[in-house]
């Protein structure tokens, strides 16, 4: 063994982290003293002497910075270095930058320490580093130094393939075997696994049993959603439900939207707005990951759906993300156990997204926080990707003889069974076994993947990103009808050691797999050395309709690719879809309107959220037109963001929708409201309600209990209503399901029923944007749509708490759709000033904010409804607040056909009033909003 | 007219080249993205090119501090070919990660540590040339340069920051808000020469008055352009 040397390197100033720490440990009600520090350390093996140490030294440590030294630290503190096999892309800074000095170097590893000083008792500081610096997850720890830090691979006994005796097995045998390896697999799954290798004759392989499980699983194969669905006890009888993937495609294939070129195929969908331009879009869930580890779950969230866009062969241009979680104010003691604290939740989860995008060079743009008890256990993360290229037609590809090859990143022990993990109930212990189902991502990696890759569309055949299930999935999904054969012990591993199956099954990130043409093979190879990523060619696709994979000379995995894609038995379930209240309104009664007002813009989903978007690059690629943040001190909320090219004329507007306090009462008018959200907030900001392309995500729980599987239908049901309602098609989506955690009390906490709805819109003109901010005092407020007594999930009701009665959810309103065409033909036109959708918290919200915006008052002349209460902050849907010169309201109102209400001006007076209601000073406003987000 | 060759460097991580390349083109020059480990390949391509930009981004990932990787090897592998370039009076430009790389490799005085506030920001930032600098990329320009900052060690430290303002080499400054605590609110420092400028903040996303995020309100405008510095250098080199 090489000797090791250890370099402990300290900011001159206070090291942020440091400060980072001492807050978080006051939120946990621990008070630090002002003498914790945090060092990094880096660890070298090689026979280094003092010179290179001293050459080593220069480039690691800045003198102006930071002072650096090689010995052994005196001073107590707690250490901490990443497990065996996570990646550490320091210690490959650290290897090259050895490599570029001329210093031989066997190994390198990275860490931290932490030094509290003062009177910190041991027991403390266990407790700060294990519930705030480190995670068990990933990464380990101990008090003094850490030594020796785990640099060389982890230990094994050599690769192996274990056969297992699937064809004895009884049921009781399948079963066990499913707890076993972590399967996740139906027994009537499994049962059919038993008959195909009985009908084969012979016993299956760890690695195909394994190739089973991921493709088969509800990650993967989306059995819900593809299932035969009996829904009862609805009042018109028991009926079958289309499966609610084929009502979702064909739904879109119903609607006359000629701008679609590809939906619910492959890894993105894919639209064309303008000639010789097409966009592709995905979004995605990472919620399981993050919840046991919010940073790389979060950051390989976007990694992945970042590769959904680049394995459509597009180049991505921006990012979105959702975020849900528990309250941040949660006490302690209230805290589930195995679960980690929502505030921890939401730093590593912002961390990680922001981390990606940031490194990758992609801005984020749009997205949300939410905040409910119900997601405490089940946090989620909605991570969504645009991408743009020259029009060309869709790779039909593999064909017979091309080559498959495998670009990117290593592969290690990562984020083995993530497809199975994703698909389970997560427990106390999930975050322990879960371990090696969560990766750390590199960015850094995937930015060169889409160097090398962007502008080689010509070099292949077929693309798809190595996502859940590793190359198992991508290469077994390109491979359907075709075949392949392919050689395992050429994939580039991280260290040596891996069993087949895990080579198979890792979800290391950061790697694509293309079919190429031999032909093509040297220009490819070209371009990946060129940007410097690995390029392994693993063998053809053969037009035998078999997967064959090989490993040290023997065939470990030969798997008839039409059994294994069509093989599974469809899942059967039933629904029980719950009779919601449409019918008996129920009103509320508030006592003093301005106090509520201020109390629902400090509530942390609508208050502001700019803590959060500076922490995102939203300005790189210099295409953002419309921010998320508008106004004139830049806190206001944007509805839609809107992207294009510096020079370019037209552009594309992005928004988001999801309520899912609506899905409590009523999942199909949730569908219904989300939907119209998403649209109107890319209407409010100038795009074409015409050309709107929407993207699906449901996050639900476990859809076995029939209530569950019958709000999922309700919405999917909705969802295609309000698709055909606004000629809008859904172009791809995903589904998360089993978004639950058994408690060790035995209860399941399942989240409330989440659908995140992404427009996708067309906007003609990108020079005539519109955003919320008002304008010009003397304008005039005009409200488009109707305002009913629509209470049921309100945020009136979260900020007072909800009637036992709560009356109707916002119901679907068949107006919306000719009333957002007339819109944007006033917006066409240059009569709107300034435009705002109504959200959470009605009216009231929507025009203070409008009022933060533009730093402005508005005198609220005309109520909508003769309730105070209901103008003020029901929630239906369908509306906007436009601003209008009083000159052109009378223009605006003919082109809006009539449908307009005036209700009220801008003023220059810096209150907002409403009549009957004491004027809320501006001031009050902005203090509430900005005060009171993350 | 020629257009200015000009080469954006990028390494391993650099994000914001196209954005680089975009502005360098509306200034007039023809520019070409090359990557650290292609320029020391074939030098030849830094000796064709009258201008340079160490672009922005994360290279190497900004592990174990931000442009050290890039600076590595940009000085092993170039030697003095980058002196040379300066010396010959070709302007050279890095912005963010750019800065912190030509920082490194000791073409620019002082260093940039993490940002005060303790994370990466991303906001709009009002600049204001010190019309005392050296600095051919910010000569003659009068009006405050509006752009965004998008960094998370970019707070400039330099032990004698009253020195270097004396010797002209503090070039801009942040004007109102100092949004990393940067010492003596400075955004930007050139070499002695002039010809070598390195600024946290990202002229080169606002190129176009439309950027400016008070466009729609009647804000920003052309003489506010972060294109002005670009136009300045391209000026310069077109000019030797």
């Amino acid at each position: 063994m090489s000797p090791r040397h250890r370099l402990t390197i300290r900011t001159l100033d206070r090291d942020p982290r440091a400060t980072a720490l001492v807050n978080a440990a006051g939120h946990l009600g621990i008070t630090l003293p002002a003498t914790v520090d945090v060092a990094d350390l880096v660890f070298v093996d090689g026979p280094l002497g003092d010179d290179d140490r001293r050459r080593l030294h220069e480039v690691l440590v800045d003198p102006l910075l930071q002072r650096g030294t090689w010995e052994l630290p005196s001073s107590p503190g707690v250490e901490i270095t990443l497990l065996p096999g996570v990646t550490d892309t320091a210690a490959d800074a650290v290897r090259h930058a050895a490599d570029q000095l001329g210093i031989a170097v066997d190994a390198a590893a990275t860490g931290r320490r932490v030094e509290f000083g003062g009177d910190v008792s041991a027991d403390v500081a266990d407790e700060i580093v294990r519930r705030l610096v480190a995670n068990p997850v990933i990464e380990r720890w101990s008090e003094g130094t850490i030594d020796p830090p785990h640099i060389d691979a982890p230990d094994h006994d050599g690769p192996t393939v274990e056969t297992i005796t699937i064809r004895d097995l009884d049921d009781d045998g399948l079963l066990a075997l499913d707890e076993q390896r972590s399967l996740s697999l139906d027994i009537e799954e499994l049962r059919e696994l038993r008959a195909e290798y009985r009908r084969l004759g012979r016993d299956i392989t760890d690695v195909e049993i394994e190739v089973f499980a991921q493709t088969w699983s509800e990650h993967c194969a989306h059995k819900t959603f593809r299932a035969a669905i009996e829904a009862v006890g609805e009042p018109d009888g028991d009926r079958t439900v289309t499966p609610l993937l084929a009502q979702l495609r064909e739904c879109t294939e119903s609607i006359d939207a000629p701008f679609v070129r590809s939906a619910f195929v492959g890894n993105a969908g894919v639209i064309e707005f303008t000639s010789g331009t097409t966009i592709a879009l995905k979004a995605e869930t990472h919620n399981h990951p993050s919840a046991v580890e919010p940073f790389g779950g979060a950051n390989t969230g976007v990694g992945g759906v970042i590769r959904d866009v680049l394995g459509i062969a597009h180049r991505p241009i921006a990012v979105t993300d959702i975020l849900c979680f528990g309250p941040a104010d949660l006490p302690i003691a209230r805290l589930p156990d195995g679960a980690l604290h929502p505030r921890r939740i939401r730093e590593g989860v912002i961390d990680g997204v922001a981390d990606y995008g940031n490194k990758i060079g992609l801005p984020t743009v749009a997205g949300a926080i939410l905040y409910d008890p119900a997601y405490t256990t089940n946090p989620l993360v909605f991570a969504g990707c645009i991408g743009t290229a020259p029009s060309r037609p869709l790779h039909d590809g593999p064909f017979p003889g091309d080559r498959v090859v495998v670009i990117g990143g290593a592969t290690g022990r990562d984020g083995i069974r993530g497809a199975t993990f994703s698909s389970a109930t997560m427990d106390a212990t999930t975050g322990e076994v879960a371990g090696a189902s969560v990766q750390i991502g590199d960015p850094i990696v995937e930015k060169l993947l889409i160097d090398a890759l962007v502008g080689a569309e010509d070099l292949y055949s077929a693309i798809t990103d190595c996502g859940a299930g590793g190359l198992s999935s991508a290469i077994g999904e390109m491979a359907e009808g075709i075949g392949a054969d392919v050689e395992l012990d050429l994939v580039p591993r991280k260290y040596p050691g891996l069993d087949p199956w895990e080579v198979w099954l890792s979800e290391a990130q950061e790697r694509m797999v293309v079919a190429v043409p031999p032909q093509h093979l040297a220009a490819l190879r070209a371009r990946c050395e060129r940007v410097g990523v690995e390029l392994a060619d693993l063998g053809a696709f053969t037009g035998l309709g078999q997967l064959v994979v090989r490993s040290a000379g023997t065939v470990v995995a030969d798997i008839d690719t039409t059994f294994l894609h069509d093989g599974r038995p469809q899942r059967s379930m039933v629904a029980a879809p719950p009779t919601p209240n449409r019918t008996e309104s129920v009103g509320r009664t508030v006592a003093d309107p301005a106090a509520t007002l201020l109390r629902l813009l400090a509530h942390p989903n609508i208050a502001s959220k700019a803590a959060t978007i500076h922490r995102y690059d939203h300005e790189i690629l210099g295409a953002t037109v419309v921010r998320p943040l508008v106004g004139v001190a830049a806190d206001g909320p944007a509805d839609g963001v809107v992207l294009a090219d510096p020079t370019a004329a037209e552009g594309i507007a992005v928004g988001i929708g999801v309520n899912p306090w609506y899905g409590l009462h009523d999942a199909e008018a949730m569908a219904y409201a989300v939907v119209d959200e998403a649209i109107r907030n890319v209407v409010a900001v100038g795009a074409d309600p015409d050309r709107v392309a929407l993207l699906d995500n449901f996050s639900w729980g476990d859809p076995r209990r029939e209530s569950t599987l019958g709000e999922l239908v309700q919405a999917v049901e909705g969802c295609c209503g309000a698709a055909r309602m606004y000629n809008a098609p859904f172009v791809s989506g995903k589904d998360s399901l089993n978004n639950e955690y058994l408690g060790s009390d035995g209860e399941r906490h399942a989240v409330p029923p989440t659908l995140v709805i992404t427009a996708v819109a067309h906007v003609p003109d990108v020079d005539h944007c519109v955003t919320p901010d008002l304008a010009e005092a003397g304008n005039a407020l005009l409200l488009v749509g109707e305002t009913g007594t629509d209470f049921a999930g309100s945020h009136l009701d979260l900020v007072l708490g909800a009637p036992k009665q709560p009356g109707v959810a916002p119901p679907p309103v068949p107006d919306a759709p000719a009333d957002y065409r007339h819109l944007h033909a006033a917006i066409r036109a240059g009569i709107v000033e300034s435009c705002h959708d109504l959200s959470e918290g009605g009216l009231a919200v929507a025009i203070a904010e409008m009022c933060i915006g533009g730093r402005l008052g508005a005198d609220i002349e005309q109520l909508p409804h003769d309730d105070v209460t209901t103008a003020l902050f029901a929630e239906s849907s369908g509306r906007l607040i436009v601003e209008v010169q009083p000159r052109r309201v009378a223009a605006f109102l003919k082109v809006m056909d009539g449908r307009a209400q005036r209700i009220g001006t801008v003023t220059h007076d810096a209150s907002l009033r409403f009549p009957g209601v004491d004027p809320v000073p501006l001031a009050a406003l902005v203090d509430a909003f900005d005060g009171g987000g993350a | 007219m020629s257009r200015v060759p000009a080469v954006v460097v990028a390494g391993p991580g650099t994000n914001r080249d196209r954005d680089v390349a975009a502005a360098l083109e509306l200034a007039g020059a023809s520019a070409r993205i090359v990557l650290a480990s292609e320029l020391v390949a074939d030098p030849a391509v830094l000796d064709g090119a009258r201008l340079a930009v160490v672009a922005g981004g994360f290279s190497y990932a900004d592990s174990l501090g931000a442009g050290r990787m890039l600076a590595l090897d940009l000085a092993v592998g170039l030697g003095d070919r980058l002196r040379s370039f300066v010396d010959a009076g070709r302007p050279v430009l890095g912005i963010c990660n750019g800065f912190q790389v030509l920082t490194r490799t000791g073409l620019l005085p002082g260093a940039l540590g993490h940002n005060a506030q303790g994370h990466f920001d991303c906001r709009w930032v009002v600049l204001e040339a010190d019309r005392s600098s050296v600095s051919v990329w910010t000569a003659g320009v009068d009006d405050p340069i509006h752009c965004p900052i998008a960094h998370g060690e970019g707070r400039y430290v330099h032990p004698d920051p009253g020195a270097l303002a004396r010797n002209g080499q503090v070039a801009l400054r942040y004007r109102s808000t100092n949004p990393n605590g940067s010492v003596d609110d400075i955004a930007g420092v050139c070499d002695p020469s002039g010809v070598v400028l390195g600024l946290m903040p990202h002229p080169e996303n606002h190129i176009v008055a439309r950027q400016h995020p008070h466009h729609r309100r009647g804000g920003g405008g052309e003489r506010h352009l972060g294109l002005r510095l670009f136009d300045n250098g391209v000026r310069h080199a077109k000019e030797l």
